[in-house]
C-alpha cells in the first residue's frame, strides 16, 4: 500500500548553511521560457554598457628619463622587469610591480637605437646601429645599419653580412618560431627577408612607402606585420609577398612601432599621431585606441609576456603601462566572477551585430585633432574613390582596372 | 681488354707497353722537327710570337697559355680530352659522350653575370625557406579552428604528480646507482613501474586468455539456462487449471516460509526485508474484504450452507485462508521479540505497526514525524476500544513516570541511529583497509541485527504505553488539543513550547535532543527495567548525566492565538480593501480592449463639401442625398484575432521604437537568415541551460594564466601536434616521451 502525500522534501530547497548558494530548481523546458532572446539581449546590452563603464586602461606612468624614450625591451624570464633606452644614451631598468626605476646606466653618447635581452635573461644588448634583435635560442644576434649583420656573441666581427642595394635599414627582427629567419625594413621602401644559413637574402617587397618596423607572429611562423609610414599596418604571409593578407587602417599618422601579443591573436601599434591602437590579427580596423592628453608621439611599444599589459614609450620621456583589455578585472577572480565575465563576454559576442550594442561597444572618445583628421582622411579617400570610379566610367572598359586596397600598396616584389 | 683469361691480359699489357715506347720515340722526333720548323720561321721574321709551351709550375697561370700541339693553332677540345680517350680508367660511355662533344661545333654559352647568378641563388633559397616554413601550416590551421586556445602552450599540470612520472624523469647519476640499474636491466627487472616484471606481466597476459575462455563458457551456459527457465515459466503460465495454481501457490508459500526460517539465520537483513513485505501483505489482507465471507459468492454459499456440506466446507476453507493470511509470521526474529516483550500479547499490537519504518523514509524529514507522533488524541477513540480494561489500570499507575522515560527513550533512539551510522562508516572503512576482516563481517552484522530487533520490540512496547497513557489521560478528562493542527514539525525545545500545553505534557522538557523525532512515548516501568538487563543495555545514569545540546533555530511560530490572529487578519484585509478600493482591474482591461477595438474599426469617410453645387451658409446643411452620395464606405475589417480571447489584446500595429534594436542586414559570417536567427535563438545563460552546457557555451576563446610568461611556439609543439594527429592508438607513448623531454627542459631552464 502506498500513501501519497502532498509535500516536498525540504532537503530539495533548503540550504544547509547560509553560506551555501540558494537552490534554484529550474525547468529547462523551452516552452516555459518564451522571452529568452529578449532577456539575453537586455543582459548583453547591460554587459556592453558596463564594459564601457569599467574601461579604464591606463595603469601607470614611469617617469625618470631625461630625453625621449627611444626603445624598450621586455625581460625574457622576468615579467616585472622592463628595460628602456632613451635618446640621450641612458638605459634604465624598471621594476614594473613597484613601478620604480631599479638601475640607470649611461650606455652610449648618442641615441640608444636598439636594445634586446638575451634569451636566458642574464644579459642585454644595446646598440647605436638602427636595429638590433637576438636569436631565440643561440648566442647570435643581428644588427642593421648600412647592411644587415649577423654576429656571434664570441666574435668581434660579424659572421655574415647581407647587402642588397645601397640603402640603409631601419629595423631587423628574428622570427621567433622559425628561428633562422629574419626580416628587415629598408629605407628604399622595401621589406627584405633573410635566412641566417644562406649567403644571400631571400626576397624583397617594395611598397609605396617606407616601413618602420616589422614584427613576426609568435604563434604562426610565416606571418609578420609591418608598421608603415602611410598610416597603415600590413600583415604579410612570407611565402606570398605579392600582396598583404590584411591592411590594418585607423591610424592618422605614420605608424612607428608594432608588437604582437604573445598569444599571437592581436598586436598593438604605436603611432606618430599620439595614440596606441590594438588590432586583432585578421581585422582591418582596430578594436581599441588608447591615448592620454600628455602622451606625445609614441616611439616604441611592447606587449608584456603574459599578454595582460601593454607598455609604451613616447617622446615626452615617459613610459606608460596599459591594460591589454581595458575593462578586464585584474588579479585573481573568484570562480563565480570568472563565470559571470565569461558569460557576459559570450553575450556581447552573440549580440555584437545588433545596432545598439555595436554602437555602444564601438564608442570611443578621441582627441579632437585625431577625430577631425580621421574625418578628413575619410573625405579624401572617398574623393579619390569617386574620381577613380568616374574615370573608369568614362574610359574604355578594362582600361582602368579595379585595384584592390591590398594590391594598391605593393609596388613590386624583387626576387 | 675485356678478355677473361689472365694470360691474355698480360700479353695485352706487354703489347701496350711496347706501343707506348714506340709512340714516345715518335713524339720526340716530332718535337725536334717542330722546333726546327720554328727556328726556320723565326729566321724569316714572323709577325707574331707564338705562345710558348708551359714548362714550369707557377702561381698564376693563364688559362689561355695552354698551347696546342702545333704553332698558331687554337686549343681544341680534342687536345684536352685526348688523354681521356686513351686511358683505360674512363668508362666507354663517357668516352662516347666526349666524342660526340668533340664532333659538335657549337660554342659554349657564356656564364651568368654575378647579379643574375645571385638572383638564382636567392630564388632557390627563398623556395627552400618557403617550403620549410610551410610545415607549420597544419599547426596554424588547427589552432585557428580550435574552440579554445590555452596559453602557455607547454603547460605542465599543477599539483602532485604520479610516482611513475617522477621516476621516469629521474636519471641515474652516481656510480652506485648506475651499477644497481645495470643489474636491474640485465635481469629484466622493472625500473620505472615497480609492480610487475616483464616476465610476470607476460605470464599474466597468458593467464588472462585462459580466464577469458572459461568466463565465456560460463556465460554461454548461463544464457542457455536462462532461456530454458524462461521457456518453462512461459509454459506454466499458460496452464489454466485453477486447482493447479492453487496447489502451486500453497507449495510456494510453504517453501517460502521454510526458506525464510533459513534466511533468518543466514541473511538477517534480507529476512527483515521479507518480514516487512509479509507484514505489508498481511496488512493489506486485513484491510481488504477478500476471503472475509462477505462477497457475493460467500453470501450465496451461506444460504446454501444449511443444506450443502460442500458449501459449508468451502466457506470454512475460505475463512481458514483468511486466518492464514492475516496471521503474523512467526519466525525466529519475531520469536525473539516476543520473548523480550515478555507479557505483551501479539494480538493486541496497536496500529502503530502500520507506521512506516523510520529507516525507509529517513531522507524526507516530513515523513520522519510519524502518524503516531500526531497528538495522541487523534487515535484515542480507537485505542479505547482496543485496550483491555485490566491493563489500562496497570498503566494508569505508571503514568507519572511516563514523561521521563519517554525522554530517555527518545535519547536512546537518537543514539541508536547515531551508532548505527557510525558502525556503518566504520565497517566501510574497515573493509577498505583490511581484507581479513571481511570474514568477521557477517557475524558482526548478526549481532547488530539482534540488537536492532530488541530495540524494535522495545519501541513497540513503548508505543503501546504511549497510547494507553493517552487513553488514560483522555479518560481523566484532560483538555483536548485541536485536531486541525495537522503535522507539526518540531525541531527544538522552543518549538515544543509553542505547542499547546497538552502536547508539552507529553513531551520532554530538558533532555530531549534537538533531532529526536517525537514518535516514542513512555514505556512501562517494567519494560524500562527489563531494558537494563539486556546485552547491549544503556545505563540510565550514564545517559542522564549528559546534557542535551539545544540548537536554536529561529522559526516563525506555527500556531498563534486564534482570537488575536483573526483580528489582525481582518485588519489586514480591511487595509488592502481600502488601499485598492477603486481598482477594478478587469473592468479597466475590458474598457481598454473595447477602446482598441473601436479604434481599429474602419471609419466611414464623409467627403461632402457644403456649399458645393447648392447653397451654403449658416444653418444650412448639405442635402441628405448628397451626403449619401459622397460618403465613402470602407470594407469591413477582418475579424480581430483576439475576438474569442476575452483576456487578451492583440495589437498588430508595428512598434517603431523596437526597430532601433533590430538587425537590419545579415551580418558577415552568416549565409542566410535562418542561420543567424537560430544563432540568436540559442540561449547561453544558466536560466535556460544546464550547468555543464553553460560551461561549454561560455568557454573563453583564449585562456591565459595569470603571471606566466607565454613563450613563442617551438618545434616541440609541431612534433606534438603531428604525434597527436598521427593516431589515437600510438598517441600515448609519444606523448609521454614528449612530456618527459619537456619536463627535463623545464627543469633545465629553471636551473639557468
Amino acid at each position: 500500500m502506498k500513501v501519497k502525500v502532498l509535500s516536498r522534501n525540504p532537503d530539495d530547497y533548503i540550504r544547509e548553511t547560509k553560506l551555501d548558494i540558494q537552490r534554484v530548481p529550474r525547468n529547462y523546458d523551452p516552452t516555459l521560457h518564451p522571452f529568452e532572446v529578449a532577456r539575453e539581449y537586455t543582459r548583453a546590452l547591460n554587459a556592453t554598457k558596463l564594459e564601457r563603464v569599467f574601461a579604464k586602461p591606463f595603469l601607470a606612468s614611469l617617469d625618470g628619463h631625461r630625453d625621449g624614450v627611444n626603445c624598450l625591451a621586455k625581460h625574457t624570464t622576468s615579467l616585472s622587469t622592463l628595460l628602456s633606452g632613451s635618446c640621450d644614451g641612458e638605459v634604465k631598468v624598471w621594476n614594473l610591480s613597484k613601478r620604480e626605476c631599479v638601475r640607470t646606466l649611461q650606455a652610449h653618447e648618442g641615441f640608444v637605437r636598439g636594445m634586446v635581452v638575451r634569451f636566458c635573461g642574464t644579459s642585454f644588448f644595446t646598440t647605436v646601429f638602427t636595429g638590433l634583435d637576438h636569436h631565440q635560442k643561440e648566442g647570435v644576434f643581428a644588427t642593421c645599419g648600412q647592411q644587415v649583420d649577423i654576429w656571434d656573441e664570441q666574435r668581434s666581427s660579424p659572421i655574415r653580412s647581407f647587402t642588397w642595394g645601397v640603402d640603409s635599414f631601419s629595423s631587423v627582427s628574428f622570427n621567433p618560431v622559425e628561428t633562422e629567419l629574419l626580416g628587415s625594413c629598408a629605407s628604399d621602401r622595401s621589406i627584405v627577408l633573410y635566412d641566417m644559413r644562406e649567403s644571400a637574402p631571400l626576397k624583397k617587397v617594395i611598397m609605396t612607402m617606407r616601413s618602420n618596423t616589422l614584427c613576426w607572429n609568435p604563434m604562426e611562423a610565416y606571418y609578420f606585420t609591418c608598421a608603415n609610414e602611410d598610416y597603415n599596418l600590413y600583415t604579410y604571409d612570407m611565402r606570398y609577398l605579392e600582396k598583404p593578407l590584411v591592411v590594418h587602417m585607423d591610424h592618422v599618422s605614420a605608424v612607428l612601432d608594432v608588437d604582437y601579443s604573445p598569444t599571437g591573436q592581436e598586436f598593438v601599434s604605436a603611432s606618430f599621431d599620439k595614440t596606441i591602437r590594438i588590432f586583432p590579427k585578421d581585422a582591418g580596423h582596430s578594436r581599441e585606441v588608447y591615448h592620454t592628453k600628455r602622451m606625445q608621439h609614441v616611439i616604441c611599444i611592447k606587449w608584456s609576456a603574459d599578454s595582460k599589459y601593454i607598455l609604451s614609450g613616447s617622446d615626452e620621456m615617459n613610459i606608460r603601462l596599459w591594460k591589454a583589455n581595458a575593462a578586464e578585472k585584474l588579479g585573481v577572480l573568484a570562480p563565480r566572477e570568472r563565470e559571470a565575465a565569461n558569460y557576459s563576454q559570450k553575450l556581447k559576442e552573440k549580440f555584437q551585430n545588433h545596432p545598439q550594442i555595436r554602437r555602444i561597444a564601438r564608442h570611443r572618445h578621441l582627441p579632437k585633432s585625431i577625430y577631425h583628421q580621421t574625418k578628413e582622411l575619410r573625405v579624401m579617400k572617398d574623393a579619390r574613390r569617386r574620381k577613380e570610379m568616374n574615370v573608369r566610367k568614362h574610359s574604355k572598359p578594362g582600361a582602368v582596372p579595379v585595384v584592390s586596397e591590398k594590391e594598391k600598396h605593393v609596388v613590386t616584389v624583387v626576387k | 681488354m675485356e678478355s677473361e683469361d689472365p694470360e691474355m691480359e698480360r700479353e695485352d699489357a706487354e703489347d701496350e707497353r711496347e706501343d707506348a715506347e714506340d709512340e714516345r720515340e715518335d713524339e720526340e722526333d716530332e718535337r725536334r722537327r717542330l722546333k726546327l720548323v720554328e727556328a726556320i720561321t723565326a729566321l724569316r721574321g714572323g709577325r707574331k710570337k707564338p705562345l710558348g709551351e708551359r714548362s714550369e709550375a707557377a702561381v698564376r697561370v693563364s688559362e689561355f697559355a695552354v698551347t696546342a700541339e702545333g704553332e698558331r693553332q687554337k686549343v681544341q677540345l680534342s687536345d684536352l680530352i685526348e688523354g681521356a680517350q686513351q686511358s683505360p680508367a674512363v668508362p666507354t660511355q663517357t668516352r662516347k659522350q666526349l666524342q660526340n662533344l668533340s664532333r659538335s661545333q657549337k660554342t659554349v654559352e657564356q656564364p651568368l653575370s654575378r647579379q643574375e647568378s645571385e638572383r638564382v641563388q636567392r630564388d632557390l633559397a627563398f623556395q627552400k625557406a618557403a617550403v620549410h616554413v610551410s610545415r607549420w601550416k597544419s599547426v596554424v590551421t588547427q589552432n585557428r579552428r580550435s574552440e579554445q586556445l590555452v596559453f602557455p602552450l607547454n603547460q605542465e599540470p599543477s599539483g602532485p604528480k604520479p610516482l611513475e612520472k617522477v621516476v621516469t624523469g629521474w636519471r641515474v647519476q652516481t656510480p652506485l646507482e648506475q651499477e644497481v640499474f645495470n643489474l636491474l636491466s640485465a635481469n629484466k627487472q622493472p625500473i620505472h613501474d615497480p609492480v610487475l616484471s616483464p616476465a610476470e606481466e607476460a605470464s599474466l597476459r597468458a593467464m588472462s586468455l585462459e580466464e577469458a575462455q572459461i568466463r565465456r563458457a560460463e556465460l554461454q551456459k548461463a544464457r542457455a539456462l536462462q532461456s530454458y527457465y524462461e521457456a518453462k515459466a512461459r509454459r506454466e503460465r499458460k496452464i489454466k487449471s485453477k486447482k493447479y495454481h492453487r496447489v502451486q501457490n500453497k507449495a510456494r508459500r510453504k517453501e517460502f516460509l521454510k526458506q525464510f526460517d533459513q534466511m533468518v539465520k543466514t541473511d538477517p537483513n534480507g529476512a527483515l526485508e521479507e518480514l516487512n513485505k509479509m507484514e505489508l501483505a498481511r496488512m493489506k489482507e486485513r484491510m481488504s474484504l477478500k476471503h472475509q465471507n462477505s462477497g457475493k459468492w460467500a453470501r450465496s454459499k451461506a444460504i446454501m450452507a444449511k443444506y450443502d456440506e460442500g458449501a459449508r466446507r468451502a466457506m470454512q476453507q475460505q475463512l481458514e485462508l483468511n486466518k492464514d493470511l492475516t496471521q503474523k509470521v512467526r519466525s525466529s526474529l519475531s520469536n525473539q521479540e516476543e520473548q523480550e516483550d515478555g507479557a505483551s500479547d501479539p494480538e493486541l499490537l496497536p496500529d502503530f505497526v502500520n507506521d512506516a519504518e523510520p529507516g525507509q523514509v529517513s531522507s524526507n524529514p516530513w515523513m520522519r514525524g510519524e502518524l503516531s507522533a500526531e497528538p495522541a488524541e487523534a487515535q484515542r477513540s480507537e485505542q479505547e476500544v482496543a485496550a483491555p480494561a485490566a491493563e489500562k489500570e496497570q498503566h494508569e499507575e505508571e503514568e507519572e513516570k511516563a514523561d521521563e522515560e519517554e525522554a530517555l527513550l527518545r535519547d536512546f533512539e537518537s543514539r541508536r541511529k547515531l551508532r548505527q551510522k557510525e558502525e556503518e562508516e566504520q565497517e566501510a572503512a574497515v573493509q577498505d583497509v583490511e581484507d581479513s576482516d571481511e570474514e568477521e563481517g557477517p557475524a558482526d552484522q548478526d549481532q547488530e541485527e539482534e540488537g536492532l530487533s530488541e530495540f524494535r520490540s522495545l519501541f513497540r512496547g513503548v508505543a503501546e504505553g504511549l497510547k494507553e497513557a493517552a487513553a488514560a489521560a483522555s479518560s481523566a478528562g484532560c483538555s483536548s488539543a485541536p485536531l486541525e493542527g495537522g503535522l507539526i514539525r518540531i525541531r527544538t525545545v522552543e518549538d515544543a513550547e509553542l505547542l499547546p500545553p497538552e502536547d508539552v505534557e507529553l513531551l520532554p522538557c530538558s533532555e530531549s535532543p534537538p533531532s529526536a523525532p517525537q514518535e516514542e512515548a513512555p514505556p512501562t516501568g517494567q519494560k524500562a527495567r527489563g531494558n537494563k538487563k539486556r546485552k547491549r543495555n544503556i545505563e540510565l545514569k550514564e545517559v542522564l548525566t549528559k546534557d542535551a545540546k539545544t540548537v536554536t533555530v529561529p522559526l516563525a511560530p506555527t500556531l498563534t492565538d486564534t482570537a488575536d490572529g483573526s483580528d489582525e487578519e481582518l485588519d489586514q484585509r480591511g487595509l488592502i480593501m481600502e488601499a485598492f478600493a477603486g481598482d477594478d482591474v478587469i473592468a479597466d482591461f475590458l474598457r481598454d480592449k473595447r477602446k482598441q477595438e473601436d479604434a481599429a474599426k474602419p471609419k466611414v469617410v464623409d467627403l461632402t463639401l457644403p456649399g458645393w453645387g447648392e447653397w451654403g451658409g449658416q444653418g444650412l446643411k448639405p442635402s441628405s442625398r448628397k451626403r449619401r452620395r459622397f460618403r465613402v464606405k470602407v470594407a469591413p475589417a477582418e475579424p480581430r484575432k483576439d475576438q474569442r480571447l476575452p483576456g487578451v489584446i492583440i495589437s498588430e500595429q508595428r512598434n517603431g521604437s523596437l526597430s532601433a534594436h533590430q538587425v537590419s542586414a545579415l551580418p558577415f559570417p552568416f549565409e542566410n537568415h535562418a542561420q543567424f536567427e537560430s544563432a540568436v535563438r540559442t540561449p547561453l545563460g544558466r536560466t535556460w541551460n544546464t550547468e555543464r552546457t553553460v560551461k561549454k557555451l561560455t568557454m573563453p576563446k583564449v585562456l591565459t594564466q595569470l603571471g606566466t610568461i607565454i613563450q613563442p611556439m617551438t618545434e616541440e609543439e609541431l612534433a606534438r601536434k603531428k604525434a597527436s594527429a598521427a593516431g589515437a592508438g600510438k598517441e600515448d607513448p609519444h606523448k609521454t616521451k614528449d612530456q618527459k623531454r619537456r619536463a627535463r627542459k623545464g627543469r633545465h631552464s629553471q636551473k639557468i
